[in-house]
């Protein structure tokens, strides 16, 4: 055994799938000063990875996911270590057949071969299941199951054969210390019962165990531990004679959340459908209290009657098994159900890489490993598994819980995209809420904040303009016909938005122009009262971010984004911060409440609260100025998201009710209308062509191939500068661009309404997918309607080739192809309205 | 054959038991439950007798009302009749207590439905481990018993039961009825299937309640033994030990 | 009430192992009250059992006789106890806790109605008794008080080192005749059955044992020849009886055998407290094991941080090596 080191560079904490596998990628990509410790013994020390099922669905709606799975596989593939055996999915009802219909859509985007079965097509692969209970199935031939603890045995071993890693199991934690950062705590050590480390980094890869470990430094990362119940029972002549540890394919039975896995002679059933059952992290035994192991928690029967039940009916035989082994098995979960990666918020160089699944460790190691070695991950952009995405209030355990208690049964679910949640709402609520509650707004939450999505009170104009409703309940769920109602009235008279969910910073101070001129591509050093649009970029010149900065004095600029991005954007602005003092970062955002007002008459209604001239000579586009806006001091900021003329209106959180009243009197006389946010984040801004973070823009794409590159590139340096230029002077391999659908029929004869939600794909003709030289595949990333312009558009990054305006193209919705035609590419993608004339009116 | 099955619901816990803290129990914060080894193998040796001979398994328990799990997993591995004897108190009864309780017990059971040709109970109880409430229950009851049971015979007069002791086992030849303690090892108890864990929980338990008289041990403390520190010694990290290994075994006289 | 009598164990005639164990407890009470020790035993008084009591010191013995005492019977023995605690209005009736012991003081106390406490580590009284007994198999302890005189108590085997004295002295034996109730006799030993000769687990001086790290029934054989080796015996840990490699009579623990042999070689066993306790009395143990965390490992007072597999057949070679050489030279 090796001594016990003093010094290390890098520590990570967790020797389960995802600790082993990050300090392989990490000793791969050149650290060669690793230490690995886990409290308990190797090769199973006791957490999640010890007792999972092991088992890999690859197909899954959310890119991200998909891309950490595929990389896992191959990684497992590439030890050896996996055993493809194929799985099926099983529906039970008819809304699941529809879900399965789904899953080909997001099956065939991520190239992965599947195939819906009729009952009798499963029961040739699985000849033991009772066909008269299902519907039919949906068949993955390349589901696997993989060993897991072998793998990370290898990776681990992989690290100390190079001589980059030392390891001890057996070593418990006692304390992270921190010492004073230049903007935050920073790492100095790690103390374990063995001795003490000094380090400069500390990776918490500790499962269900990392909250605590968080803590000891002062960080937090959210996740909860929570129990998932398996079974294992046998055994079963018609397994055993196989003689196989697979010879079946893996069952889900979805309706009932349900799994059946062969495991040799038995069959292993797990279940996502009992009560979701939550434990706090100090109620978890030590390895030494565990009757098994500290995450096989004991089996409580009664919370399974009722999947054994379920089970039996899929599976008559195995009711005769005996239940030879049932934990309450303990897993992580996480306030959304996305793992928490990247480094912690708010303790420098401690990073998290927790709430993985094994079908997601290995490439979650690489993820990371990526991230802590060229400052972003590159083989996918995790901004939906980044721990930064959390805003304080949902990083504490009230949140956790609640949210978890809420999505568990959710895990086999069928969740809409556009899904809202039920729990912990109207914990962050704007200055204007009661006057939209009184106008019978419909909320969703927007990081946090209710943002009315569209008003009942508006209910008449839906008639007044003729709008049908959806067919597919499906296509009207979560949505409303008014939201076009609204956006036609906007279009036509004048309308304001509840904008309260902005994020908004302010940077100051001596250093601020050399600062934010780093942070961001375009050139900041405008007027005061000016304002810039720009990118901004990770060191790999793709998106980090996009959003709106405005020049409030010569040392202080203001910066706008938007309500889910503003916990990265904080992260990133702030981990940027000069060491010396010269800027100072406030976030503003429960300081200063904005309102939008937008239509033709928007200056009408403005004019006559203020003395300010507000006419485009005296108050150009772009331009920000500070307004009194009935007796309320403003900042008002000529720009728009939906194309026409109007403002956003910042003022202090205590005002904003005030103002909206004061607009709201005056506005009626022009037939003001409140007008949600789905007119502002999706129609208004789809007509336009406007890009948005998380859809359109991600670290895969540069502004080149966004259409958002400027002719000239400031002097200034800034992060990403040099691979934007390399970008410019590249040949582009793909675009960004507009369609429009052509007939939104489906083979049943009425309209269909395509989700814009990220999975479905843009297909040739001939019904190929389309793929860039870069590897990239063309999907849909935004979808809605126009209505001004009676389209149903589509935003996607097609292969340049395929981008002149006018191409043919498909796109699969619900696993049918509707005929698409490019509408617009490069930087102006408005189809409404393209010269701007309305918002320059 | 009637058979009566006595046990009790036990925690099982890890390589190391917490106590409370008013050190009067085990702490079960994170334990499960279970039934005491010994009674297990005398459920599972009760529903075999019962297969090959026909009868009933009644089983019946001391303890609080959370035993009923035990009575309800008695259920899906056989057992048909279940007595749960509620002792609320948080804290067991002493042997005499227990044995009382029992006794009291199956005198109405035996009133009600006949006598039980055999009742069997664990040799000891895995966690108090008083090794005494079978005897007491036979005593009281004028029935033959014996102990430390790993063999039960059912022949036409009574039951041959193996006894196991060092480097062999004993015969005893009992008339019915008869008190056995049995021993893990008489048999590998079966674990239940799903379809009966689904049907165990239709059984139906009888409830008892009971009054004991005051009992004449009293728990003062649970405790860890003290820990004599070890100073492990390592003799190597590999088969190159062996000499080092044979040394010891030398200087220990035993080669 | 006076006199600590405790019963000497022996099956037809000969001394249980646990004897001396039961007298050296016996004597220490008997300090403690200051009343005088009595050993017990059932059936004639053999020479063997005179002079164990002389070693020991023991002034008095007495001898149970009734005609149909022919061999062991938990009631009829505990019958013979419970006349024998009234007839001489004993203070405490006391015995290891074997499994006969234990039997016949539970036997013995619910005859007479008296209070039994098995399995104690130590006896206190000043006022009431005040005992500490194990439960768990001994990996847990209980503080217990009783408000009684007379109690029966067992002394967990083990937990008590025979100490003979340094020089004998005259044990009177006093032949008590008793004429237990015939019926009593229906539950005597009808037959013995010996599987094994000679050494058995309980008794062995070496026990080589496996755990689930063996990973089969086959694993065994290198174990096996070990134990042959050093005239021993092979255990196993309750993992190994569950997966069916080894049969129950193997299993050291809890509910198993106990054991205490000069060494104690545990391979592959990580010590979960089910077995540790069944190992405990061992006066050596040496563990092998992968895991230099494992329980067994840091209980064990040898240990080689190895997989076993390597490690056993090279302590065998090793035997077989120095053997050749002893007998070449």
């Amino acid at each position: 055994m090796s001594e016990f080191p003093s010094r290390a560079r890098c520590v990570v904490i967790g020797a389960g799938i995802v600790g082993n596998c990050l300090v392989g990628h990490l000793s791969d990509m050149g650290w060669e000063d690793i230490v690995l410790l886990d409290k308990g013994p190797l090769p199973n020390p006791g957490g999640s990875t010890g007792h999972a099922s092991n088992f890999i669905f690859p197909c899954d709606h959310s890119k991200e996911i998909v891309d950490l799975t595929l990389e896992s596989q191959r990684q497992y593939e590439k030890l050896g270590l996996q055993n493809t055996c194929g799985g099926i999915e099983v529906a039970r009802s008819e809304e699941r057949m529809e879900e399965f219909k789904r899953r080909m859509t997001s099956a065939k985007c991520w190239g992965i071969p599947s195939t819906l079965l009729s009952p009798a097509e499963v029961k040739d692969l699985v000849p033991f299941i009772s066909e008269d209970v299902i519907l039919g199935g949906f068949y993955t031939p390349s589901v696997s199951a993989v060993d897991s603890l072998e793998t990370g045995t290898q990776m681990r071993k992989k690290a100390q054969e190079a001589g980059h890693l030392e390891v001890f199991a057996n070593t418990e934690v006692i304390d992270i210390e921190t010492a004073h950062g230049t903007n935050k705590p920073k790492i100095t050590a790690v103390l374990t019962d063995k001795g003490r480390i000094e380090c400069e980094t500390v990776v918490i890869a500790c499962g269900v165990w990392s909250p605590r470990l968080a803590e000891m430094a002062g960080a937090t990362i959210p996740l909860t531990p929570a129990v998932h119940q398996m079974a294992d029972v046998g055994p079963f002549d018609v397994l055993v004679e196989t003689q196989q540890e697979l010879a079946y394919p893996i069952v889900r039975d979805m309706d009932t959340f349900c799994y059946e896995r062969q495991t040799a002679g038995s069959m292993e059933v797990g279940s996502y459908a009992h009560r979701p059952i939550l434990h706090r992290v100090d109620e978890i035994p030590s390895n030494e209290e565990a009757a098994l192991s500290p995450t096989e928690m004991p089996f409580t029967a009664d919370d399974f009657d009722q999947q054994m039940e379920e089970a039996i009916e899929l599976m008559e035989f195995l009711g005769d098994g005996e239940i030879k082994y049932a934990i309450n098995g303990l897993l992580s979960l996480t306030p959304d159900a996305n793992p928490v990666l990247g480094p912690t918020v708010e303790v420098e160089n401690l990073w998290s890489a927790a709430a993985v699944w094994i079908k997601e460790g290995p490439g979650v190691g690489r993820l990371v490993a990526e991230w802590m070695t060229d400052g972003y991950p590159h083989f996918t952009d995790p901004h939906g598994a980044d721990i930064a995405r959390f805003y304080p209030h949902q990083r504490n355990v009230h949140h956790i819980e609640a949210r978890c208690d809420e999505h568990f049964n959710k895990t086999y679910g069928i969740v809409h995209p556009r899904e809202q949640w039920a729990s912990r709402r109207d914990v962050t609520v704007g200055p204007v809420k009661s006057r939209t509650d009184a106008l019978d707004a419909f909320y969703f939450e927007a990081g946090g904040w209710e943002r009315p999505h569209w008003y009942e009170s508006n209910q008449d104009l839906v008639d007044a303009y003729g709008i049908q409703g959806r067919q597919h309940e499906w296509d009207s769920r979560w949505w409303s016909p008014i939201s076009d109602a609204e956006h036609l009235h906007l279009r036509d008279h004048v309308g304001i938005v509840d904008l309260s969910a902005f994020q908004i910073f302010e940077v100051s101070g001596p250093g601020v122009l050399p600062y934010i001129e780093h942070m961001v591509v375009n050139k900041c050093d405008v007027a005061v009262g000016g304002s810039i649009y720009t990118p901004v970029l990770n060191p790999s010149g793709g998106f980090r971010s996009d959003l709106t900065i405005l020049r409030l004095t010569e040392s202080r600029f203001r910066i706008i984004t938007g309500a889910f991005d503003g916990g990265r954007d904080e992260y990133w602005f702030r981990h940027n911060l000069p060491g010396d003092g010269s800027v100072q970062f406030e976030n503003r955002t429960n300081a200063i409440c904005t309102l939008g007002l937008w239509g033709p008459k928007a200056v009408e209604v403005l004019a006559t609260i203020t003395e300010t001239d507000l006419n485009q000579a005296a108050f150009p586009y772009g331009s920000c100025q500070q307004v009194l806006l009935a007796g309320l001091p403003t900042e008002m900021f000529r720009v728009s998201y939906v194309g026409d003329s109007g403002f956003e209106i910042y003022a202090a959180m205590q005002h904003g009710q005030a103002l909206w009243d004061a607009i709201m009197e005056v506005g009626g006389a022009c037939d003001l209308r409140p007008v949600g946010a789905a007119v502002y984040g999706t129609s208004g801004r789809l007509e336009k062509g406007y890009r948005l973070m998380g859809a359109e823009l991600e670290n895969e794409y540069n502004p080149v191939e966004a259409g958002l590159a400027r002719p000239k590139v400031k002097a200034a340096d800034f992060i990403g500068k040099a691979e934007y230029l390399k970008a410019r002077d590249s040949d582009l391999c793909a675009q960004l661009c507009v369609l429009s659908i052509d007939d939104l029929n489906c083979e049943a004869g009425y309209l269909r309404f395509p989700m814009g939600a990220g999975n479905e794909p843009v297909l040739s003709l001939s019904g190929e997918r389309l793929v860039d030289a870069k590897g990239r595949v063309s999907r849909v990333t935004t979808a809605g309607n126009a209505p001004s312009v009676g389209k149903y558009l589509l935003m996607a990054y097609l292969p340049i080739e395929a981008c002149d305006r006018g191409t043919k193209l498909q796109v699969m919705y619900q696993n049918e192809l509707y005929p698409v035609t490019v509408e617009a590419t490069g930087a102006n993608l408005a189809v409404f309205d393209p010269d701007n004339g309305r918002m320059k009116a | 054959m009637r058979i009566l099955v006595c046990v009790k619901r036990v925690p099982a816990p890890g390589s190391r038991i917490n106590v409370t803290p008013d050190s009067l129990n085990v702490d079960t914060n994170h334990l499960g439950f279970t039934t005491s080894p010994h009674e297990e193998c005398a459920v599972e040796e009760a529903a075999q007798i019962v297969e090959q001979h026909g009868g009933g398994v009644t089983v019946l328990t001391v303890g609080p009302s959370e035993a009923e799990e035990q009575l309800r997993y008695a259920a899906s591995v056989g057992a048909t009749a279940f007595v749960l004897v509620s002792n609320d108190t948080g804290i067991d009864w002493d042997p005499q207590q227990t044995a009382d309780a029992i006794i009291e017990s199956i005198a109405e059971l035996e009133a009600d439905q006949g006598q039980f040709d055999l009742i069997l109970f664990g040799n000891e109880s895995a966690d108090s481990g008083g090794h005494q409430v079978g005897i007491r229950v036979a005593v009281a009851l004028g029935r033959p018993a014996v102990n430390g049971i790993k063999g039960i015979e059912v022949g036409v007069q009574g039951v041959t039961a193996r006894r196991e002791v060092d480097g062999g086992y004993e015969v005893y030849s009992l008339e019915i009825p008869a008190v056995l303690g049995v021993k893990e090892g008489i048999n590998l108890p079966r674990y239940p299937t799903m379809k009966g864990r689904l049907a165990s929980k239709k059984a139906e338990i009888s409830a008892r309640e009971t009054q004991v008289a005051p009992g004449a041990q009293q728990r003062r403390r649970l405790h860890q033994p003290e820990e004599t520190v070890i100073e492990t010694e390592i003799l190597g990290t590999s088969s190159d030990a062996a000499p080092k290994i044979v040394d010891l075994l030398e200087e220990l006289g035993v080669l | 009430m006076a006199g600590v009598y405790v019963v000497v164990e022996h099956d037809q005639g000969q001394l249980a192992p646990s004897a001396g164990e039961a007298l050296t407890a016996a004597r220490r009470l008997s300090d403690h009250l200051n009343e005088p020790v009595i050993a017990v035993v059932i059936g004639e008084a053999t020479t063997e059992f005179v002079s164990l009591c002389e070693e020991h010191g023991i002034p008095k013995a007495v001898s149970v006789l009734d005609p149909q005492i022919v061999d062991y019977g938990p009631e009829l023995w505990g019958q013979a106890m419970a006349e024998l605690f009234s007839l001489t209005e004993a203070r405490v009736v006391m015995a290891t806790g074997t499994d006969r012991g234990n039997e016949i003081l539970a036997q013995a106390s619910a005859r007479a109605q008296i209070p039994f406490v098995a399995n104690c580590i130590n006896a206190e009284f000043s006022g009431a008794w005040e005992l500490t007994r194990m439960q768990w198999g001994g990996s847990l302890l209980e503080d217990v008080t009783l408000d009684t005189s007379s109690l029966f108590i067992s002394y967990a085997h083990h937990s008590v080192e025979a100490e003979p004295l340094a020089a004998a002295s005259a044990t009177q034996i006093e032949s008590i005749e008793m004429n237990l109730d015939p019926v009593l006799c229906r539950s005597l030993v009808q037959d013995r059955v010996t599987l094994s000769e000679g050494t058995t687990l309980s008794t062995a001086a070496v026990v080589v044992s496996g755990g689930r790290g063996v990973g089969s029934a086959e694993g065994f054989a290198s174990l096996e020849a070990l134990a042959g080796l050093l005239s021993g015996k092979v255990g196993c840990s309750r993992a190994v009886t569950n997966n069916g490699w080894r049969s129950h009579a193997d299993q050291v623990g809890q509910t198993g055998t106990r054991i205490a042999p000069d060494i104690y070689i545990a391979c592959g066993i990580s010590g979960a407290i089910q077995h540790w306790v069944g190992a405990m009395a061992s006066k050596n143990i040496l563990a092998i094991n992968t895991d230099p965390e494992a329980n067994m490992v840091t209980k064990a007072g040898y240990a080689v941080i190895a997989d076993l597999h390597e490690v056993v057949p090279a302590i065998i070679a090793e035997i077989e090596r120095r053997r050749g050489n002893s007998t070449s030279t």
